[in-house]
């Protein structure tokens, strides 16, 4: 793999930037592979390049069945916090933020990770008793958090209407300064890139169709294009098509598929240097550094996977935004597009092993996903690579829905399901 | 956007009038404390996700306010066709 650096772009100008290297390779696939990884999106190509890096097992393929990173890991907003409310979900999540902030280095590309801060607002008296007990809780369990006044929340973001005559006057909000927004597709990009160059292989255009099977155990699996692909584990991370997938191996999952839509506007001038999220009024706003604004909110109410979403659904985010930041009502939105998320019953991933052997699961990151990218990937490829169970995805096992230890995140998730 | 034919009010109305409620013909367990921990975990938290035909339920919230039956596709959002609580659908057409 060549390393990117000023040197090597000083180099490659010299020949006209006509003979860079193919970050990744486009392989045939072996017969058998020591792990089997389905599903290409950001966590699928983590868990590969942490599987190869941490643990030495660099006979692995990733099986995709559009392109790398074509699903929620390019359909998402970009956000990144971990201000958690339950110590099971924050430890996760912080554990994924603190990968964040080293992740550009550690895969040599520029994931344009910026720390720019997260403000989810209060607007109501609940909601602030909500953000005082959150912020508490996250400042027990080591992550930086502060509740602010609306003076705190005029100063950081002085274009939001914090007017007391607003529907949903502001109060005040909590603050986190290590979250903020990373560049998605290069999050994919740049985990491809790593994991190809430790050996793995990216199997692009290639659908799972099915289970080679033998009793209770899996050992491989069938896909459209290439045959049978033997492997000693499999792990499946394919979000909205994890209950499709679960159903091939014979077992159902407590999943449902739902659309989450987003929008960004045209590019505009600088105007909003951080995040702002809201509940109450519900949506969440960033501007990217090309200058559109990122803009999302809850998911379609219905099941589907359409990739696509109502037209109300759009209209509500788009009047949030609107009467959180009136400034916003004139700007023309460019693009919109929908992703499958895979919700669960307390908005919490499931990860560890599922019902079959052989065969492991990283699901149900519904909404909130990509922020874990790193976290997910790094603790799955622990699960994958020894029979014990990593610490802090022990809480996230499938067994929870039998046993009642849910972890209740849908305060914290920041969506509404 | 999806267009729904309230079968009580016998009118095609916008999405936006109703709300989604979830799966639908989920019997809960007629002896809930006989249940195992893995009856009752399927009962409460376990629901069909299909891609493809999918039953549910809808309310007609902004109309009779009434629960009613939907057969519709999660792939295409195409509603096949509605009908009341307690009753089965029709077989599909395709």
């Amino acid at each position: 793999m060549e390393k990117y650096s000023a040197y090597s772009l000083f180099k490659h100008a010299l020949g006209h930037h006509e003979n860079w290297q193919r970050q990744w390779r486009n392989p045939e696939p072996k017969k058998h592979y020591d792990v089997i990884i389905i599903g290409g999106g950001g966590h699928g190509l983590a868990t590969a390049y942490y599987l190869a890096k941490n643990h030495g097992i660099h006979n692995i393929a990733v099986i995709e069945k559009g392109y790398l990173g074509g699903g929620n890991t390019g359909r998402n907003t970009t956000i990144v916090r971990s201000n958690y409310l339950w110590d099971e979900s924050a430890q996760l999540y912080e554990h994924a933020l603190k990968l964040w902030e080293g992740l550009s280095q550690d895969l040599n590309y520029n994931v344009m990770f910026s720390q720019r801060g997260v403000l989810n607002l209060g607007h109501t008296l609940q909601d602030m008793r909500d953000i005082e007990r959150r912020v508490s809780a996250n400042r027990l369990n080591g992550i930086d958090g502060k509740v602010l006044d609306v003076d705190g929340v005029r100063r950081i973001v002085p274009i939001l209407n914090t007017s007391q005559n607003a529907r949903f006057p502001v109060l005040g909000a909590s603050w986190q300064p290590r979250g903020g927004v990373a560049r998605h597709d290069a999050v994919a990009w740049g985990y491809a890139r790593g994991a190809d160059g430790l050996g793995v292989d990216l199997l692009q255009q290639c659908a799972v169709t099915g289970f080679e099977m033998s009793g209770n155990q899996v050992r491989g699996v069938v896909t459209n294009r290439y045959g049978t692909i033997e492997a000693d584990r499999v792990g499946c991370v394919v979000a909205g098509n994890s209950g499709v997938l679960a159903g091939y191996a014979g077992f159902e999952l407590p999943i449902e598929s739902h659309p989450l839509q987003a929008l960004v506007s045209e590019p505009i001038k600088p105007v909003l240097d951080t995040v702002v999220m809201s509940n109450q009024v519900h949506g969440y706003i960033s501007q990217s550094d090309k200058g559109d604004l990122v803009i999302g909110a809850g998911i379609d109410s219905y099941t589907g996977y359409g990739q696509r979403g109502s037209f109300t659904t759009i209209e509500h985010t788009i009047a949030a935004i609107v009467e959180l930041f009136p400034v916003f009502s004139r700007v023309r939105m460019n693009r919109q597009w929908g992703g499958i998320v895979d919700t669960t019953p307390d908005a919490c991933p499931i990860m560890g092993a599922s019902p079959v052997e052989n065969l492991y699961l990283n699901c149900g990151w519904g909404t909130g996903g990509f922020k874990a990218t790193p976290g997910s990937g790094h603790v799955f490829a622990e699960c994958l690579a020894s029979d014990d169970v990593p610490q802090l995805a022990r809480p996230f096992s499938l067994q929870r829905f039998y046993s009642g230890a849910l972890i209740d995140e849908h305060g914290a998730a920041g969506v509404a399901h | 956007m999806l267009k729904i034919h309230c079968p009580y009010c016998q009118e095609t109305r916008e999405e936006e009038e109703f709300h989604y409620s979830g799966q639908a013909h989920i019997a809960r367990p007629s002896d809930p404390d006989s249940c195992s921990d893995e009856d009752w975990g399927n009962y409460l938290y376990f629901r069909k996700n299909p891609r493809g035909r999918h039953m549910e339920m809808w309310v007609h919230a902004a109309g009779c306010r009434k629960f009613f039956n939907v057969v519709r596709d999660t792939i295409t959002y195409e509603v096949e066709q509605t009908y009341l609580i307690g009753h089965v659908p029709r077989e599909s057409t395709q």
